[in-house]
């Protein structure tokens, strides 16, 4: 049995790129939320609940939802066995800023609930198992870079027990900055499935994320 | 009370990041959760502050939600009661 990267989706300066290959690209000059929601319209995907959540969250759904797009991952494995495994450098500090802000002011004091529930990072495992009814292991790690060793050797040591395939990788939003990597790894019995499949390695993962050639 | 209701929608659209809904596509009627608006549990608390904010008004008791929030128009008829409309 073998453990292989299956896709991989990479978001970052207004632009995607799925398996390496830039598809979406929007105006350096646009904004984070502009480009969620540029980026969301253009999907054209119906998921009302995508516009609560805060920008931490909208980039882990949209940056799985372009790794998992024509895969049949969700279907291949039992959504009890699938583990998602997430990382990145500032937690949730972009949203704790702002409920910081709604609370600062003690003469005009209304915490929004929504903003809230979204003062930490793994909460982004939460929505996308909701999204895709994954109910298998969960992690979040905070590194201070991305660490593909890290992803890695705790997806390896998931797989010895009862995980068979995870969503893993890096969503990260600090003061309008952000980067989100994706990557949909899972164990085959029949290798011969997909040759271009990747061998999950930690050195794999790392030529992966740094394949695409961004245009801008 | 019809431009309450009207002034309520927009509010809740604005409050609840309801961006996909027009306040015409809101029947003033229809249950806000479960079917109709299909809101959630922290969604109730967002109302909650909504009335506080906008209407300086309380809700000391969570058990007149489920009266008070029914739909739009309990809301509006609640504010009203409530001399804050």
């Amino acid at each position: 049995m073998k453990k292989h990267i299956i896709s991989y989706a990479h978001i970052k300066q207004n632009q995607v790129s799925v398996n390496g290959t830039i598809m979406f690209s929007a105006a350096p000059s646009t904004t984070l939320p502009e480009f969620l929601t540029e980026l969301y319209k253009s999907m054209g995907i119906s998921y009302p609940k995508f516009h609560k959540m805060d920008a931490l969250c909208k980039l882990g759904i949209l940056c799985t939802e372009f790794a998992l797009k024509d895969t049949t991952f969700l279907a291949d494995n039992p959504l009890n066995k699938i583990a998602v495994v997430l990382s990145n450098a500032s937690s949730s500090l972009e949203t704790d800023r702002r409920h910081q802000q709604a609370i600062d002011d003690k003469s005009n004091y209304f915490p929004s609930p929504t903003v809230f529930v979204y003062t930490l990072p793994n909460i982004i495992i939460g929505e996308i198992a909701i999204k895709y009814k994954i109910t298998g292991e969960n992690a979040f790690f905070v590194s201070e870079k991305f660490d593909a060793g890290l992803l890695v050797s705790y997806t390896e040591a998931l797989f010895s027990e009862q995980t068979q395939a995870a969503v893993c990788g890096w969503i990260e939003v600090d003061n309008g900055a952000y980067e989100a990597f994706i990557f949909l790894t899972e164990i085959q019995e029949n290798t011969n499935k997909n040759t271009n499949f990747k061998p999950l390695n930690q050195l794999t993962v790392i030529e992966l994320y740094n394949q695409t050639i961004w245009t801008h | 009370m019809d431009a309450l209701i009207e002034k309520l929608k927009g509010q809740i659209i604005e409050q609840l990041n309801l961006v996909e809904l027009k306040p015409e596509e809101i029947n003033p009627d229809s249950p806000l959760f479960g079917e109709g608006l299909g809101l959630d549990s922290i969604d109730a608390l967002e109302l909650i502050v909504l009335l506080e904010k906008h209407y300086g008004i309380k809700i000391e008791d969570p058990k007149d939600g489920k009266t008070i929030f029914q739909s739009i128009r309990t809301m509006a008829e609640y504010i009203k009661a409530q001399g804050k409309s």
